[in-house]
């Protein structure tokens, strides 16, 4: 994948690239912070159809969305060969018990046999977390188990 | 009633009647800087009610608008976007000071303003509203369009320009000889030149200096700062507002961040005093016999710049649509004109006629360039369109 990267003075920083459809995609990064998604037109390569200002959460939760399918369908397909194991992604949410807890609370191996392999946040994985790893809202784990270990693990991340 | 009395009732009337300006200009999408030089019209000399007793006041305080105005600009750039802008933009930098500056050149001649003149319309034309620009790329969502860089670069090569074509002015205004001009000139480069090394090299330096947790100290340091440094600039015949302007680019990083956001509404204050103060010494009278050669100017230097952005683009690899919203990007012209044409009020090296020009070919463009970019897109899409258009 070819990035662009085109300074902007005095706004920022431009990060694009074409997708296979034709349109370009990406972000622009404002100096004080702020990120816009920028996807063009499909007449006009040069315009953005659209910029759409994203705050911090709002840019990982996106961010989460679209890296989050990419480690499962991996995983998943790692585990092909083991009839019985299933790979799937909870996320933790606002209001959810071990928000801001590690994830050694949790107790979810010890309680429903599933294991945590990673955990997406912003963007970004963080494989193997160790038990002193915190959650915080808007964190997706990627867990392997059983069908029940991992219909267990959805309650007790959601009721504690 | 006493004396502070009336001039405290006078300086409110006044920022409360920009406010109103400014919440109109919002209203109907427009820069306030046109509505704020015909509120100074209004007011002043020949207008409606001639002001009188906040000459002191208001004259320092348009002063220190230009500071503030130059401070911001160099704040907003750093040393290495500059450098990279010069590299990449060169040639269309070039091309835009021939197109732009020679209808302001042609006219001052045809007026019989003589070669004073004619530099300073040199420059009233030539120099884009960065301020404008970037308002109505942001307000049309065209930050992410991919000629906006290739506008940006031409706005920062323009703003370059400006830091030596300001001293040069100043020594021509102040009458100094061929060789007290070049020496001008020399200097200029010289500080600009140690100014971008100093910043690329040492800017956390500067930044430490002027930088403080507490936003009081802050705000006192760089405002000290700044007028310091305009004022050694001034005293070496540099001129006040490229001192600052240095100053600015020299300032990087969070601290060149945080002191836009502090410095920001006392720029807006300060700068519009400045376009009250020129309005206010620009007798409404002497604009209708200059109305005919404003239009023409703006006429033509909307198609130069229009040019000077279409052939920057096409050289990026741009397709015709981005090539004439670049164009069309950069028209608008405003508060360096100003800039430009009240500092050769002050030297009064030029003809009352020149400010008034000026101010009539402002109005014009700041109100013309906004509107040009808005509606470009759907005219310059119906001419590609059209299959009898010259394939170009």
């Amino acid at each position: 994948m070819n990035v662009e990267v085109t300074p902007l003075p005095g706004i920022g920083v431009r990060k694009d690239f074409a997708i296979r459809a034709g349109r370009r995609i990406g972000v622009v990064t404002h100096r004080d912070g702020k990120i816009e998604l920028i996807v063009s037109k499909t007449d006009d390569p040069d315009a953005a159809l659209a910029s759409l200002p994203l705050t911090m959460e709002e840019a990982s939760a996106l961010a989460n969305l679209l890296g989050a399918p990419q480690l499962v369908a991996q995983l998943t397909e790692e585990h092909r060969d083991m009839p019985g194991i299933h790979t799937r992604q909870l996320p933790i949410n606002a209001g959810c018990p071990f928000d801001g807890r590690t994830l050694g609370d949790t107790a979810l191996r010890t309680r429903t046999g599933v294991s945590v392999v990673a955990v997406m946040r912003a963007g970004q994985v963080h494989a193997s977390p160790t038990p002193d790893f915190t959650l915080t809202a808007g964190d997706l784990l990627v867990t392997v188990g059983t069908s029940e270990g991992l219909e267990n693990a959805v309650k007790i991340l959601k009721r504690g | 009633m006493n004396h502070t009395a009336l001039e405290l009732l006078e300086l409110g009337a006044i920022f409360f009647g920009l406010g109103l300006l400014g919440r109109l200009a919002n209203r109907i999408g427009l820069s306030p800087i046109p509505l704020y030089l015909l509120g100074g019209l209004a007011f002043g000399q020949g207008g409606l009610v001639p002001l009188g007793d906040i000459g002191d006041f208001t004259a320092l305080a348009s002063e220190v608008g230009v500071v503030l105005l130059l401070l911001l600009l160099g704040l907003e750039y750093s040393a290495t976007e500059l450098i990279t802008g010069l590299r990449r933009s060169w040639s269309a930098g070039l091309l835009d000071i021939v197109l732009n500056a020679a209808p302001g050149v042609a006219v001052a001649l045809i007026l019989g303003w003589g070669p004073v003149g004619a530099v300073v319309m040199a420059g009233v034309t030539y120099i884009s509203s960065s301020g404008i620009v970037a308002k109505v790329l942001a307000d049309l969502g065209r930050i992410g369009n991919r000629e906006t860089p290739v506008v940006l670069s031409i706005l920062v090569f323009e703003d370059l320009v400006m830091a030596l074509y300001l001293p040069i002015l100043t020594a021509i205004l102040a009458g100094v000889s061929f060789f007290g001009g070049l020496s001008a000139v020399g200097i200029s480069l010289a500080v600009i030149t140690v100014v971008l090394v100093v910043a690329l090299r040492y800017g956390r330096f500067v930044s430490a200096v002027v930088d403080s947790p507490d936003r009081e100290v802050f705000l006192l340091k760089v405002l000290g700062a700044a007028l310091l440094v305009a004022g050694f600039a001034s005293a070496m015949q540099v001129s006040a507002a490229v001192g600052a302007f240095l100053l600015g680019i020299a300032i990087s990083g969070s601290t060149a961040e945080n002191a836009t956001k502090l410095l920001e509404p006392l720029r807006d204050l300060f700068a519009a005093v400045f376009f009250v103060v020129f309005g206010l010494n620009t007798d409404p009278r002497s604009i209708p016999p200059v109305l005919g050669f404003a239009i023409g100017l703006a006429v033509v230097t909307t198609l130069t710049k229009v040019g000077t952005g279409w052939w920057a683009a096409r050289r990026q690899g741009i397709g015709k649509l981005g090539r004439a919203r670049a164009g069309a990007a950069l028209v608008a012209r405003g508060e360096f004109s100003i800039v430009i044409a009240g500092l050769a009020v002050s030297y009064a090296a030029v003809p009352a006629e020149l400010a008034a020009l000026s101010t009539a070919y402002v109005l014009i463009m700041a109100v013309l360039g906004p509107i040009v970019a808005r509606y470009v897109e759907p005219v310059a899409r119906r001419l590609v369109r059209t299959p009898a258009a010259p394939a170009t």
